[in-house]
């Protein structure tokens, strides 16, 4: 029995530990998609992300820094700044100049990829075939940053207190959307600018300001998920394939949360457990094949089941795809 | 002494590409306390016009004075800045929002709080007597209910000069009259009111002073009081136009549609059609009226083959070729041909033909990005033998179509897109009535048509029932249904609420059978 539960437990937080890229990757495409932004460069951008993450972490301790907390700190902007400056590219081509928004992500997938394997590859090689920081701060982005007290609780203490600090900001990430989508008056005009963008700009609200700190915030959101892998599943090593999939799966993944940012939370963990499923409770009849495609069985599976229920609540936001031109006839 | 108007249009002009003068040199005076209705054929540039005011379009040359002084209306949120709201004609909100919700969308400060903006919605609600839930979701509304919304989000934004946007389209004659009384409401409290509409009734019922617009440019503006419907349409047109629809009578009528106990249900399981029965002679307009959404829609696409029927039957009898008995012809001896069950390509083949014009005119029907030709197309393609097309016979027709129904077009192959809207309208209705039908069923042949447009629609629509077809007609208006058709179905949520005459039909019946099956007790209009 004992054993079992172990066995559960461990299968809970290896989830989390992969939902946690996700989290981030999900949350920020659901900021630009209810901003009508479909930008499906999420995959692009998690690459930069991951790449700058690594590199701003790697370069701070090769400066001589030793703060932990800074490094992680440093991790986070920059990987949010990669993202950015992606979803800027997408914003300034889909918002300014009105290019189609799936060609357009589509393009900053490939680039922002081949961007992130730039950066990565020019780390490794310049520093002698191996990026890699100091056990000391891997443990920092790997552990929990509550005391080894709590941790120590009985089942509880893994499950709620045994996480890295990047699921905690993520919730808090989560629920902080949440009530600004519901509560406040710019997150009320944000989803406006989705649902309607003529009816926004006729009340008075900025479309164009509002779809660019959408999709540029968002854009910076998503990568950080690109960093958390980085320098969690990767244990700070840059690998030119780790990062595969990711985005595509966060954009699935805003599907399947119906563009509810509280969805993210339980759905990305659900998506990392389907995601390691193969490891943890492998068949040897089932190919691994079979386990990766679970994630995407289950969006189409939410897909249709959203689609025949009709709620006019659980759709996507009516504008999301396309430019907004006032003067359009 | 001058008196300061409260908006004056002063030689404006607005260009769409380099060829398309919307307006030309325009001037335009509205004041406070007055209604002010702004008449024009379609596409004579009133829409466009009210668009500057609010912010929508820039002018290209020309200023804007409001209470005397020059001013810059850039964006919606300038023209709220001068107090100018405009309730366009397809009404800007945001289905998942709240009442409430839509009507603060975008304001700033402590005062929009969402209490504070409830309470004051009720206060602006009691004085004009609207009426309405501001924490109400917008998809769960009436169409009546939703420009209720619009008026008030207006009012709520402090606008003292309000357009309308052709508000009665989509209303019943009540709920028009509804409307009329909210306006001089506002109207006896100061407001100024603009009202864009193309028609003369309505013009002559609510207006002080009636301005009018031909191809872009400014006719004149006269006092409604010193005016009338003949006159009007002459500034509209240009030229004198016979007011009366005719309504000839056809030989003989015999029996072409028989549709017996017809339900259907929606993909969403909603039932839209209950046990409808009725029939429809051939060498008759039968009229449909009904509120939007009362399964009108339905009834055609059943007939057609669009929908499915859960139950009932749909009888075809084809029409006798030397009929001449004067009267209604019924073939007793025959059996007619069952349509439920056929494909939508099977019915057409038979002779039945559904020419849909829907709101936005280019959703069912017409492909936006294809020319004339390639519409034609669209419905003879299959007539072909093997793989390829032949374009000559298409090609003529739309030629044909060009010349008689005058439809102004760049050329046979322009994307119909481009084309206004009476001119794609024309090419529909044209390509159904070119395939001979028999049974020819149209829908809001005349949505948002201009006068001239809409003569030359009723014209192809009686020149079809004299060739003994027998004519469906869905329409919005009624005054034009009485006059026009020869009897009128009236639709109340899926079923049949009555049969009427045309010619003694009077406005109030149909109007009170449209809200209530049998006509019967006043009372809730929308349950």
């Amino acid at each position: 029995m004992s054993i079992n539960q172990n066995a559960v437990l461990l299968l809970i937080m290896a989830a989390v530990l992969n939902g946690v890229p996700l989290l981030y990757g999900t949350l920020g495409e659901i900021l630009s998609e209810k901003a009508g932004n479909l930008n499906l460069g999420v995959e692009g951008m998690m690459f930069m992300g991951g790449a700058m993450g690594l590199g701003a972490a790697f370069y701070y301790e090769g400066a001589g820094g030793t703060i932990g907390v800074l490094a992680v700190f440093l991790a986070l902007l920059f990987a949010f700044l990669g993202g950015a400056i992606g979803a800027l590219i997408y914003a300034f081509l889909t918002i300014t100049l009105r290019a189609n928004q799936n060609v357009t992500g589509l393009a900053l997938a490939i680039f922002g990829t081949g961007v992130g394997q730039f950066i990565g590859e020019y780390m490794r090689v310049t520093s002698g075939g191996y990026v890699a920081v100091s056990n000391n701060l891997k443990a920092v982005f790997l552990n929990s940053p509550f005391p080894a007290g709590l941790q120590q609780l009985p089942v509880v203490g893994p499950l709620v207190f045994g996480h890295s600090v990047f699921l905690y900001l993520g919730v808090l990430l989560a629920v902080g959307m949440h009530l600004f989508f519901r509560r406040t008056r710019a997150g009320l005009s944000l989803r406006a600018v989705g649902e309607s963008p003529a009816t926004a700009d006729a009340a008075g609200i900025n479309v164009t300001r509002y779809k660019y700190l959408a999709t540029v915030i968002g854009g910076g959101v998503s990568a950080i998920g690109g960093m958390v892998y980085t320098m969690t599943i990767a244990s700070c090593v840059w690998n030119h394939e780790a990062l595969s999939g990711e985005g595509w799966l966060a954009v699935a993944l805003v599907i399947f949360c119906l563009w509810r940012p509280l969805n993210a939370i339980w759905g990305s963990v659900l998506f990392g457990a389907l995601m390691i499923l193969y490891q943890r409770l492998h068949l040897s009849f089932v190919p691994d094949e079979l386990y990766k495609i679970l994630p995407y069985v289950v969006t189409v599976v939410v897909l249709i089941l959203t689609s025949l229920r009709n709620n006019r609540e659980k759709q996507p936001p009516p504008s999301l795809g396309l430019a907004y031109f006032r003067e359009e006839r | 002494m001058e008196t300061v108007h409260a908006i004056e249009l002063r030689h404006i002009t607005k260009r769409f590409g380099t060829k398309v003068v919307a307006n030309d040199n325009i001037d335009l005076t509205i004041d406070r306390g007055e209604i002010l209705s702004l008449l024009g054929e379609n596409g004579s540039g009133k829409t466009t016009l009210m668009n500057m005011l609010s912010g929508i379009y820039l002018p290209d040359e020309g200023e804007i004075l409001a209470e005397g002084k020059p001013v810059s209306i850039r964006s919606p949120g300038d023209a709220f800045a001068h107090g100018i709201g405009m309730i366009h004609q397809h009404y800007k909100l945001v289905e998942v929002f709240t009442a409430a919700e839509n009507i603060a969308l975008g304001l700033k400060g402590k005062e929009h709080e969402r209490k504070a903006v409830a309470a004051q919605i009720r206060t602006i609600s009691d004085k004009y007597g609207f009426g309405i839930d501001p924490d109400k979701k917008i998809y769960d509304m009436s169409v009546s209910e939703k420009q209720t919304v619009e008026i008030v989000k207006v009012l709520y934004r402090g606008a003292d000069i309000l357009i309308l946007d052709e508000p009665t389209a989509v209303l019943t004659p009540q709920e028009t009259e509804r409307l009329f009384d909210i306006l001089r409401a506002m109207r006896a409290d100061g407001k100024a009111i603009v009202i864009i509409t193309h028609k003369l009734h309505e013009v002559m019922a609510i207006s002080d002073k009636v301005a009018v617009l031909r191809k872009g440019k400014y006719i004149g503006t006269v006092n409604t009081a010193d005016t009338n419907p003949q006159k009007l349409t002459e500034m509209m047109v240009g030229h004198a136009v016979s007011l009366n629809i005719e309504r000839p009578q056809a030989k003989y009528r015999d029996l072409r549609l028989e549709v017996k106990g017809l339900s259907c249900r929606s993909g969403e399981g909603i039932q839209t059609l209950r046990d409808v029965s009725f029939q429809t002679f051939g060498g008759e307009i039968l009229g449909i009226a009904g509120i939007a959404g009362s399964g009108q829609k339905e009834l055609l696409e059943a007939i057609a083959g669009l929908q499915k029927a859960e139950s009932g039957h749909i009888f075809y009898y084809p029409p006798h070729p030397n009929s001449d008995i004067a009267g209604y012809h019924v073939p007793v001896d025959k059996a007619g041909e069952e349509l439920v069950g056929k494909t939508p390509g099977q019915i057409r083949k038979v002779g039945v033909s559904l020419a849909f014009v829907p709101e936005d005119r280019l959703g069912m029907g017409l492909v936006g990005g294809m020319g004339m030709v390639d519409n034609m197309m669209l419905k003879t393609y299959k007539d072909n033998p093997g793989p390829f097309v032949d374009r000559k016979p298409p090609k003529a027709l739309a030629e044909r179509l060009i010349d008689e129904l005058e439809i102004v077009t760049p050329g046979v192959n322009a994307p119909v897109r481009r084309l206004s809207g009476g001119n794609v309208q024309k090419v529909l209705v044209g390509r159904e009535i070119a395939s001979t039908p028999t049974v020819l069923m149209t829908a809001y042949p005349v949505r948002g048509l201009d006068i001239n447009s809409s003569y030359t629609i009723y014209r192809l629509l009686n020149e079809q029932k004299m060739k003994g077809v027998a004519v469906l007609l869905v329409g919005e208006d009624l005054d034009v249904l009485l006059e026009l058709c020869d009897r009128i179905l009236v639709l109340c949520g899926g079923q049949v609420s009555g049969v009427v005459d045309g010619p003694s039909a009077t406005k109030e019946e149909v109007g009170l059978l449209m809200t209530h099956v049998g006509g019967g007790k006043e009372g809730e209009a929308h349950a």
